[in-house]
């Protein structure tokens, strides 16, 4: 017989224990700050105000949330189809290449509208591909995906070292990366959006990638619950052995999960490539596959969820700069420890404190009990 | 009757709004066997688990021998004298007999001494029971009639007087089930107090003294078995009359629907499996595949499905055969008219955390009524599931709650509902009621025969002899990946389970 299981209203499983895993993380997180002898309030006002405070900080807390929507929506999509794509840092490296072929090649001649589809198509078709062979080898030949995908990262990381500091760095240049691309690869920025609501912005990268990324959380919620493709891969990530039962190829599945987790890791490169350094410069990702695993796993696999992570995230990455900036005896590597404890808390341990909310639940709201109140949800 | 060894007073436990026991009054006397039989779902786990400290109970008392206590963890239970064996075995599979008996009991911090002490202790139990059991064997490698034998001595050599076993039966053979109830006869004799967790009321009539019948969380009754009847039993549990078996009619077998010729099927250590079986199914006729659980009928049924490949030998579906090489695609199998109910629907036949309605096109999402274009038609699939619930009585009639929150009959229902509203030719179903309460049962096997009666051909693997019995035109029985006999529906249980238990290898099997 089954034990009987308490289930929590949506509201709990999605934001309330969201919530107290933040909360808890930045409980010891202000532990740490007390360490180092800061104020952990002043260090928690100084952090928001720096992320959210002025148009400026905003323009840059979306900025780096443009980044982690597409990671994060990355490792979901192959997490919906029971991969867990580790490779996200490198195919979105990768990617940059394609970016840099087309920007290249036509920033002079085509206007931004113009070069930005074909880079999109370049930026995912590259992150697909890279994708594609960790793919292949762990749908024919067995190979796990989380050793491969890792082992890609290198290869992605040597290729591109190989490549700025070699064939794609202009002659007499000391810096490895390309040239800077013209006008015609520079994408217009979105500042004036948040400058309607009278907040003004000094300089920040805030550009179209940001809407793009919104557009592909959307697409990624039609795929996984709307489509048969999606439904198909829910199928496979649940229950292999179903998914056979059911007739879907297990090749084709996980081939086709990984492409599409590959080439949404692709189009993160766009963010930083076209719509701030205007270049492709040596370690451009700088972890933001990795911080794609933490946003993932923190919204849950839902799009709606990524975007909220990302957008924390986002924060944590502005505002901590802010306030390695404010309090020097916080250091960078300070700020790192702090989002490697939202990591944690949310990440890894985000189940911790369920059972104790369950049983919470279970005593005080009875009707709760058995009820799935959400639609669409495969995770 | 003689002293308690047990009492249970007014236990309630609730799961949030769930209400598992409702005042709950129990008494086992001393040295008796008493089962406990109800459907799924009626609460007889969660009673136990309270005795055995698994769970709190919410309010109520737990008397051992007459002394109030306090059970709060399963060691406070073996303490008291309480031994369970559980239904899945709790055995280290690659340790040997003595070390597992010794697990979580060792005397000393080395393990030589324990081993010693427990050896001697062994022997000891062995021969007072009955109970031979080579200590140095492996588990793994003994039969799971021995490994439960090992699961007794368990919980004796940690001093039980009362053991409970909870649906004990399960995975034996009708002459291992046999042994089991001598071995429970010897215990008793021996002043032992068991407890008999079981939904099969055969067993109940052979073996209990007293039986209580438990239904949706409340004791129903406590009747001396001698003066009851299974009628009277099946009818407290469900809470209204309920046909133990079902009335069919003549079968009128007509074309041959799935020839199965020389079928060999290998598992993936290379160990056969499958040996040269052949057989044929007719229309409007079922076939009863009888059989221990692990003598190839899961993989007879994946073969023929073009889940599992096949080494040699050929399927053939409506005059044309089916591909064995293990690339077949169920799905086209489907179109040609083979609907498959899995044996095990948690991991194959469901996904467990879908929604109801997702799961009901399972393997038909390729259909176009269910699709628009590249994007699922969610009108029409809910309309879709709305249909089979209603026509299948699928409890609660709600498309969107979760797969898993489903009982098991009614998880049942929904892949039968799924397979059978596809109107295959060929139905092939594996446990059709594995897990599925008295009343689910009686439903499934109508449908079931009025599918037959439809004209279509269906293949019913059971490990349950009743069932088989029950349902089937004609009966063929494996063992050890052969068909060792065909039968017609009136064999009887004796003559099947010799059959079953491969005849000559049935003194080893012991």
């Amino acid at each position: 017989m089954s034990t009987p299981y308490a289930k929590l209203p949506a509201w709990a499983d999605y934001g309330l224990i969201p919530l107290i895993n933040l909360a808890v993380a930045f409980i010891v997180a202000g532990f740490v700050v007390l360490l180092v002898g800061e104020n952990p309030f002043r260090a928690a006002v100084i952090l928001v105000e720096g992320a959210f405070g002025k148009g400026t900080g905003i323009a840059f807390t979306l900025f780096y949330a443009t980044t982690f929507i597409f990671t994060g929506l990355s490792v979901a999509v192959a997490a919906h189809c029971g991969l867990f794509n580790i490779g996200t840092e490198g195919q979105a490296y990768i990617a940059g290449l394609g970016i840099a072929i087309v920007c290249l090649s036509f920033d002079s001649v085509l206007p931004w509208w113009l070069t930005f589809p074909m880079a999109i198509v370049a930026s995912a078709l590259v992150g697909a591909l890279w994708a594609l062979i960790p793919a292949y080898l762990q749908a024919k030949r067995g190979s796990h995906i989380v050793i491969t995908t890792i082992m890609f990262n290198f290869i992605a990381a040597s290729i591109m070292v190989y490549l700025l500091v070699g064939p794609l760095k202009p002659a007499g240049s000391q810096a490895p990366q390309t040239r800077n691309f013209l006008a015609g690869a520079e994408l217009p920025k979105l500042n004036w959006i948040i400058e309607l609501f009278g907040a003004k912005i000094r300089s920040a990268p805030l550009n179209v990638t940001f809407l793009l990324a919104l557009l592909m959380a959307f697409l990624v919620w039609l795929l996984i619950w709307r489509t048969k493709l999606g439904y198909e891969m829910r199928t496979y990530g649940h229950s292999p052995k179903a998914a056979r039962y059911a007739g879907i190829s297990e090749t084709r599945i996980i081939i086709t999960a990984m492409m599409i987790s590959g080439a949404l890791a692709g189009m993160m490169a766009l963010n930083p490539v076209m719509g701030d350094q205007h270049n492709v410069a040596i370690d451009f990702v700088s972890g933001a596959g990795f911080v794609g695993i933490a946003v993932a796993l923190m919204g849950r696999l839902h799009p709606v969820g990524i975007v909220l992570a990302a957008v924390l995230f986002g924060m944590l990455y502005q505002g901590g700069a802010e306030l390695a900036f404010e309090m020097p005896a916080i250091s960078r590597d300070m700020i790192v420890i702090i989002q490697g404890l939202v990591i944690l808390f949310a990440g890894a341990l985000e189940h911790m404190f369920r059972p104790y909310i369950q049983a919470l639940f279970a005593s005080f709201s009875p009707r709760s009990v058995g009820m799935e109140a959400v639609k669409g949800k495969g995770a | 009757m003689a002293q308690a060894a047990i009492e249970l007073i007014g236990i309630n436990k609730s799961f949030g709004a769930v209400r598992a026991n409702r005042d709950i009054n129990l008494e086992i006397a001393r040295g008796t066997i008493h089962g406990i039989v109800g459907e799924n779902g009626a609460g007889k786990s969660t009673l136990m688990s309270i005795l055995y400290g698994f769970y709190q109970a919410d309010s109520g008392e737990i008397r051992v021998g007459g002394k109030p206590a306090s059970i709060k963890t399963p060691n406070d239970a073996i303490a008291l004298g309480i031994g369970m064996v559980h239904q899945h075995f709790m055995l280290v599979d690659n340790f040997s007999v003595l070390e597992n008996i010794i697990l979580g009991a060792e005397s000393d911090a080395l393990l030589k001494s324990s081993i010693a002490k427990a050896r001697s202790e062994l022997e000891r139990l062995e021969r007072e029971y009955g109970l031979e059991v080579d200590p140095d064997a492996i588990i793994e490698e003994l039969p799971v009639g021995l490994q439960q034998r090992v699961e007794i001595l368990k919980a004796l050599y940690r001093g039980a007087e009362i053991l409970i076993l909870d649906e004990p039966t399960g995975v034996l053979t009708p002459a291992e089930a046999d042994h089991l109830f001598r071995i429970l006869k010897q215990l008793k004799e021996q002043g032992k107090t068991v407890v008999l967790i079981t939904h099969k009321l055969r067993e109940i009539m052979a073996i209990t003294d007293n039986v209580s019948v438990m239904r949706q969380g409340t004791m129903v009754a406590t009747r001396e078995t001698s003066k009851t009847t299974v009628g009277e039993l099946a009818e407290l549990m469900v809470g209204r009359r309920v046909l133990l078996r079902v009335e069919k009619g003549e079968a009128e077998a007509g074309a041959v629907k799935l020839a199965v010729k020389n079928l060999t099927v290998k598992d993936s250590r290379g160990v056969t499996m499958v040996d040269d079986i052949s057989f044929d199914l007719r229309a409007g006729e079922i076939v009863g595949i009888a059989g221990v659980a692990g003598n190839g009928q899961s993989e007879l049924l994946e073969a023929i499905s073009g889940i599992r490949h096949a080494v040699s030998g050929s399927v053939m579906l409506d005059g044309k055969p089916i591909d064995l090489t293990g690339a077949a695609d169920p799905g086209e199998l489907r179109d040609r008219g083979l609907a498959h109910v899995p044996e095990d629907r948690h991991h194959v036949g469901l996904v467990l955390a879908f929604e109801e309605n997702e799961n009901s096109i399972l393997g038909y999402h390729d259909d176009p009524r269910y699709l628009k274009g590249p994007f699922l038609n969610v009108d029409a699939i809910m309309a879709d599931a709305k249909d089979k619930i209603e026509k299948y009585d699928i409890r609660p009639g709600n498309p969107r709650l979760k797969t898993a929150n489903f009982s098991g009959g009614n998880q049942q229902k929904i892949v039968l509902a799924r397979e059978m509203e596809q109107d295959p030719g060929v139905l092939i179903v594996g446990q059709p009621t594995r897990g599925v309460d008295v009343g689910a049962i009686e439903f499934i096997h109508k449908r079931l025969i009025a599918m037959r009666d439809q004209g279509k051909a269906v293949l019913v693997v059971s490990v349950e002899l009743d069932e088989i019995r029950s349902l089937s035109d004609r009966i063929l029985v494996m063992f050890a990946g052969r068909i060792v006999g065909e039968r017609g529906p009136e064999a009887t249980e004796g003559e099947l389970g010799l059959l079953m238990a491969g005849v000559e290898r049935q003194e080893a099997a012991l």
